[in-house]
């Protein structure tokens, strides 16, 4: 960014300068494939962009248009068009794609998260204090207080470092040069993360000296909290446990405190945890922990240490914490002989296997690394061959389990042991899992290894097999086939309570962020919690933090479904959590150090917000935002109030003023970034608000003028995007003054150089020009000079957004301004050098003209018009989103009449381009035809049409299909508007030669066709021969397997005018035959087109023959000829009451059949034959049907009983309500539940479709003693 | 129920029944019934404006009085529920 903030470039000026001293305090040989460069967010944005509007950037949006470039329908139906007809997906190939390949680094930050341990529920244990043992929201606060402090302190270091530097600069001389030289030699080899492990070399003295000892963290890597009791395995930052874990001002450990002390051996060294202290938890291990490489053999590395050191010697000096450590403080582990259940769970011990397992794999790691440069530099000779760069595509591998073996072990090289012999273990082949389990991938092995063990379930506790339980749903709701995943998701549904909150998050959470999760897992996953959460309700308190940690990414998630799974999870969780519980979870991440944290959970809080209803945050909202702790809680506070306006829209009318009140101090804040945000989120909220709302906005006006006079840069911008949402609530007037005001500050900033700020100065001229206060004369005189002179430049046309923004702001200005003054001012600029420039020209023009009609333009203009477009038309080289073909579509079409002059010259260009090479150009000529078809018509240029209709006839061998497509449509425009009378080619020679087109298979050449032969059909069929016809109708009946549902009516409607032209019997014998085919989609047209048919020519030419199809003795056939009865009443309507006599013994058949689709097509038909009728006199029939259709109530096939139901619906409309409600009263207090629950839904659906009418057929009831139940009224009478 | 049908079309019919007053149920007894029908015959008087003046010329009262006391009988119109004998 040009402009970027001074404060912004100082803080990333010092981080750089941190994570360079940082490199060179470690010497620690990594591998940079893995760990990557020295600065992985090198090339990325650091931080957030102003314009926080989410680009709508629809790639998939573009694609389609490119597809269906020549396509003429409103956007909305090429919108609607189903994407998943794209070739694999529809055939369920869709590849599967892992999320994190699709993630910026941005959004992987999610990995860097920690599932934190639960924490205390404040609820649940009423007055009593919590245990010390649990995590309250003090502790937590506490520590991101300390990690705050830390931060700050950070800061401090290496500004004063950075002086330190400066001065040193300023005294020149050679120590400068050499000081950074050394540091990027060393910053080549080394990590940005500390290593307690690093080798002890010189640096360490240096270490010491420079006090950076133990915390020096960059913040790109947030501390991790001691708590990380479950980290996850993609977490490789992790699993090197930093030296911040414990700081050092942690109070001094009382033997109250030490139960969580000894949870975080602590890295500081000053800690008692970290010594031997911890062997206590081997001393009681655990019998799942032995058998189970599990998750928990992915916890923190930490806590293996003092596994490794309890079997072996302490090794002296190579953990800086062991030498530090000043002896065994005995006090934690007899507090810890004796853990809680929840401690053991977290914190299992390390089990012997698994620590051979991890020495083992650490040798293999070993002797395996990636060499270095240096290293391969030394083994190769100098000189006899070239370093190739890797090319841009290759990424290295990411496999979860290597990255986190490659992390070097505390364990230093590892000494010999003899194994422990299993012989039930094989971990080369990927077994046969028992029970019926599904596939496991390598990756899941280290959450669902256990279940490979072969041990007796016998031998397990209860606790253990219920873990197993959980494990085996888990693995078949993941990776399960359909059924088995359907099943596993209900039964842990089901069950949730009796597995409880904690065993099920536990498994759920770390599978949530597993580095290779696709999407479909995490769907299914966050699948399971949403159905887990629901029946654990209260339960899932102490695990909110938890759930928030994996479901917050989501709402980042590009995404649009997983953004609204994961806003439904946390609407889901703070109503079962409760607001206290889910403010009480967030809270301490309001001002986490870590800019996406605070994001994320700012989108989490609005989705909290719109759960539990905005007053109930409200309270909470402005102590935040007031905060005088931290900016960046105020940050957050107000960007919630931003999310909040975001998500909910105008539902944020009623509150606007409360949420405006929180924020408007913001504006003033010391800290710019505040500013920013707090203008952002004004801009929001009346963005959101609109039209209504203006009042509330009243008290920030004043700031926010104050504000655009006083502030620069991005600050400005946001201040501006602010006004520009709020002057549009205004009344006239004031939007009037005020826009003159802003106006000023506008047309200094058109000069900026910033990207930002030019998209949001349009934008805001778009919105102030668009208020009914503001003149035309005004924009004139004042805006346009200046307004063209600075934006509609070619530059401007470079960048998607900007080309955008400004057509969408001129278009704008022109609906004020008037088409001629706007296409005067840019009509010469269509035959500028640049191409991308003129597209954005033409895109204006059109949109001006198709807005405001051409009326205004006067001779000269219109002919500087039409030579422009001409221009522009003819020196096109690419355009994929037919910007040019749709402007001169547009101009031509608003011109009219005027147009004539110009059409020979226009036809001239068309046909010499058909006939170009380029197939591209081709299709354009084509459909450019079809769009100015109309026109020519008006002009009377039907001698030119004809002619281009023979053009077009000759070019029907053209082998592209989109061409060929264009081609066909354009012919249709032409015989549209000259009727096929004139029609040059005569129909006689065109429909022949269409025929054989029918066989295309390409859908754009199939629908073209299909519509210009359904033309044909319809009003010229008399120029063609039967036998062509008949020809043709073979043809259509390939099309019914079409795709597209589009192509499918198109030749279903053919058929009924072919059926007209040349009689039904011909064309139904061939639907007839077709029943039998195999393919349902094929037999469900085909019965559509008889029903067309009959419709078309009368049912009593199609009838017999239908009638007698059904007496074939084949299912397909049968059901067929139902079906199409039952179109065929649906589509006569109350013609079927000539019909409802001939073919009742035929339904009588069909329901009384053993197959239940006869009986469920039989009811349909039943029904549309009764919504036809009704009223018509035919109630014997219908009532004679009702009878053969009410035994069926009882079937339980969901499509049967919906017929039936429906079919007894129609009835009611047909005979009455009465009549039903007759055949109701036998079964409403039957004895049997099973009969009186169908029979009271059909009551039911009764009593609402005719609730009056039922009033007069209820039975008489008998009085009792107390209770009188007569209707006396109903029997008097006059 | 089966498990297919719990997510269909005919378990949100019966959702959307069940949110009408008038609707019933397999559990439904003779007075419950009994009340729902007193009360929508009361509400179909009221609401006809013909059927209450044939009310009213036969019963020789104003059509204003008609009208009240039917809507005055729609609260208990079968007189006090029965004891239920099971709790």
């Amino acid at each position: 960014m040009a402009s970027m903030d001074p404060e912004i470039a100082k803080t990333q000026e010092e981080r750089k300068k941190m994570e360079q001293q940082l490199a060179s305090l470690t010497s620690v040989t990594f591998d940079t494939d893995l760990y990557g460069g020295n600065n992985p967010f090198e090339g990325y944005e650091q931080s957030i962009p102003v314009n926080d509007e989410e680009e709508n950037f629809d790639a998939m949006d573009s694609e389609v248009a490119r597809k269906l470039a020549s396509y003429t329908a409103p956007k909305s139906i090429l919108k609607d068009m189903p994407r998943g007809v794209d070739e694999d997906e529809s055939m369920g190939f869709k590849k599967p794609s892992r999320i994190i390949d699709r993630e910026d680094e941005y959004r992987r930050r999610r990995l860097n998260r920690v599932i934190s341990p639960e924490r205390h529920d404040a609820f649940a244990s009423g007055d009593k204090t919590p245990d010390v043992s649990v995590r309250t929201y003090a502790d937590v606060m506490r520590e991101e207080a300390l990690k705050r402090e830390k931060e700050d302190t950070l800061r401090l270091i290496a500004k004063k470092k950075k002086e330190e530097e400066e001065r040193k600069a300023s005294e020149g001389g050679e120590e400068k040069e050499r000081e950074p030289a050394a540091n990027a030699a060393s910053q080549q080899t080394q990590k940005r993360r500390n290593r307690w492990d690093q080798s002890q070399d010189e640096n360490n003295a240096k270490k010491v000296k420079t006090s950076q000892s133990d915390w020096d963290m960059p913040d790109s890597t947030p501390g991790i909290g001691r708590w990380d009791a479950t980290p996850t395995p993609g977490r490789v930052g992790d699993a090197t446990p930093s030296l911040s874990r414990r700081n050092r001002w942690d109070e001094t450990p009382t033997p109250g405190r030490l139960a969580d002390s000894d949870a975080t051996p602590a890295g500081g060294g000053v800690t008692p945890g970290a010594t031997p202290a911890g062997m206590t938890w081997d001393a009681t291990p655990k019998l799942a922990g032995l058998a189970t490489p599990t998750p928990k053999r992915q916890r923190s590395r930490w806590d293996e240490t003092p596994a490794t050191m309890g079997s072996a010697t302490p090794m002296a000096g190579a953990t800086p914490a062991a030498a530090y450590t000043p002896g065994v403080t005995p006090v934690g582990g007899v507090e810890l002989a004796t853990p809680t259940p929840g401690a053991i769970n977290l914190r299992g011990a390390i089990t012997p296997e698994q620590y051979n397992l991890l020495r083992w794999e650490k040798d293999i790691e070993e002797r395996n690394r990636p060499l270095t440069d240096e290293e391969l530099d030394a083994m190769f000779p100098q000189e006899g061959y070239k370093i190739l760069e890797p090319p841009p595509s290759y990424v290295p591998i990411r496999t979860p389990a290597r990255k986190l073996l490659a992390t070097p072990t505390p364990l230093g090289t590892p000494l010999y042991s003899i194994p422990e012999e299993n012989r039930g273990q094989q971990f080369d082949v990927p077994k046969e899992l028992p029970g019926g389990l599904p596939f496991m991938k390598p990756e899941d092995y280290q959450y669902f290894g256990a279940l490979l063990n072969e041990e007796e379930e016998e031998e397990l506790t209860a606790e253990e097999q219920k873990e197993r339980k959980i494990m085996k749903l888990l693995l078949k709701v993941k990776n399960g086939t359909p059924p088995q995943r359907k099943t596993a998701l209900r039964q842990l549904t089901d069950k949730a309570r009796e597995f409880g909150a904690g065993p099920l998050f536990n498994r759920i959470l770390p599978l949530l962020m597993q580095p290779t999760l696709e999407d479909q897992e995490r769907h299914l996953l966050v699948k399971v919690i949403d159905r887990v959460l629901y029946k654990l309700d209260e339960l899932v308190r102490p695990y909110v933090h938890k759930i928030l940690v994996v479901i917050e990414p989501l709402l980042i998630d590009e995404d649009y479904y997983a953004r609204v799974e994961g806003r439904e999870i946390i609407s889901n969780l703070s109503k079962a959590a409760g607001l206290a519980t889910m403010i009480a979870a967030m809270r301490p991440d309001i001002d986490n150090i870590d800019e996406y944290v605070r994001n994320t959970t700012a989108r989490a809080f609005s989705v909290v917000a719109s759960a539990l209803g905005i007053p109930a945050l409200l309270p909470f909202l402005k102590a935040v935002c007031q905060s005088k702790k931290s900016w960046q809680a105020r940050h957050t506070g107000i960007k919630i109030v931003q999310q909040i306006a975001i998500l909910i829209g105008c539902a944020v009318l009623p509150h606007l003023r409360s949420l405006v009140e929180i924020i408007e101090h913001g504006l003033n804040d010391e800290n710019q970034k505040v500013r920013t945000i707090t203008a952002l989120s004004l801009a929001a909220l009346a963005e959101a608000a609109a039209p209504y709302g203006i009042e509330s906005f009243d008290s920030v006006l004043k700031p926010l003028w104050k504000g655009i006079r006083s502030h620069r840069g991005k600050v400005l911008a946001a201040f501006l995007k602010a006004i520009g949402f709020i002057i549009p609530l205004m009344d006239a007037i004031y939007a009037s003054y005020y826009t003159k005001e802003v106006m000023i500050i506008l047309i200094r900033e058109f000069q900026s150089p910033d990207e930002e700020m030019k998209k949001i100065v349009l934008k805001v001229v778009k919105q102030c020009v668009s208020t009914e206060g503001v003149e035309a004369e005004y924009i004139r005189t004042d805006i346009l000079p200046e307004f063209f002179r600075n934006f509609w430049v070619r530059r401007m046309a470079l960048d998607r957004r900007n080309y955008r923004q400004l057509v969408e702001t001129t278009v704008e200005i022109a609906n004020k301004v008037g088409v001629a003054d706007i296409v005067g001012r840019i009509v010469e600029d269509l035959k500028d050098e640049s191409e991308p420039y003129r597209r954005m020209v033409m895109e204006t023009i059109e949109k001006v003209v198709a807005n405001l009609g051409a009326s205004d333009i006067d001779a000269r203009l219109e002919e500087l018009l039409i030579d422009g477009i001409l221009y522009a038309f003819q020196e096109q080289t690419s355009d994929d989103a037919n910007v040019m073909l749709n402007g001169f579509g547009a101009v031509v079409n608003a011109l009219g009449q005027r147009v004539k002059p110009y059409l020979p010259q226009i036809c001239g260009t068309i046909k010499w381009r058909l006939n170009n090479k380029s197939a591209k150009v081709r299709q354009q000529a084509a459909d450019l035809i079809s769009r100015i078809a109309v026109v020519m018509k008006q002009c009377q240029e039907e001698q030119l049409m004809g002619h281009l209709g023979v053009v077009l006839y000759e070019y029907l061998g053209e082998e592209y299909p989109e061409v060929l497509g264009s081609i066909l449509g354009a012919l249709k425009a032409i015989v549209n508007v000259i009727g096929m009378t004139k029609m040059t080619p005569p129909i006689k020679d065109l429909l022949p030669r269409l025929t054989p087109i029918l066989k295309n298979r390409h859908e754009k050449v199939q629908e073209n066709c299909i519509d210009l032969v359904g033309r044909i059909a319809d009003r010229g069929a008399e120029f063609v021969p039967a036998r062509e016809w008949m020809r043709i109708c073979f043809e259509l009946l390939e099309m019914l397997k079409a795709h597209k549902k589009g192509i499918r009516r198109a030749t279903v409607n053919t058929f009924g005018y072919i059926a007209k032209a040349i009689g039904p019997q011909d064309v139904l014998a061939t639907l007839l035959n077709n029943l039998k085919v195999q393919e349902r989609q094929n037999r469900v047209c085909t019965t559509v087109a008889i029903a067309i048919v009959a419709e078309t020519c009368s049912p009593f030419t199609v009838l017999p023959a239908l009638m007698n199809e059904y007496r074939v003795p084949e299912l397909n056939v049968q059901n067929g000829v139902l079906k199409s009865l039952s179109f065929l009443f649906e589509y006569i309507g109350e013609m079927g009451k000539d019909y409802i006599y001939a073919v009742t013994p035929l339904l009588e058949d069909a329901l009384m059949d053993r197959d239940l689709v006869h009986r469920q097509t039989a009811a349909s038909a039943v029904k549309h034959m009764a919504l036809g009728v009704a009223g018509l006199g035919c109630e014997d029939a219908l009532v004679h049907l009702l009878n053969y259709v009410w035994p069926n109530i009882f079937e339980t096939s969901p499509h049967v009983i919906n017929a039936v139901m429906e079919a007894i619906e129609g009835m009611r409309v047909a005979l009455g309500a009465a009549v039903v409600l007759n055949y109701c009263l036998q079964g409403l207090f039957h004895p049997a539940r099973k009969v009186r629950e169908v029979y009271w839904k059909i009551y039911n659906s009764l009593y609402i479709g005719a609730q009056d009418a039922l009033v007069a057929a209820y039975p008489v009831l008998e009085d009792e003693e107390h209770n009188v139940f007569s209707r006396p009224e109903l029997t008097m009478f006059i | 129920m089966q498990a297919s049908d719990r997510f269909n079309i005919n378990s949100q019919l019966e959702h959307l029944q069940a949110k009408y007053v008038g609707t019933g149920h397999a559990d439904l007894n003779r007075f419950e019934w009994a009340v729902n029908i007193q009360r929508d015959s009361y509400a179909s008087y009221v609401g006809h404006y013909p059927m209450l003046a044939y009310f009213a010329i036969a019963e020789n009262e104003s059509i204003g009085r008609e009208r009240y006391n039917f809507m005055q009988k729609m609260l208990l119109p079968c007189g006090p529920p029965p004891e239920r004998e099971d709790d």
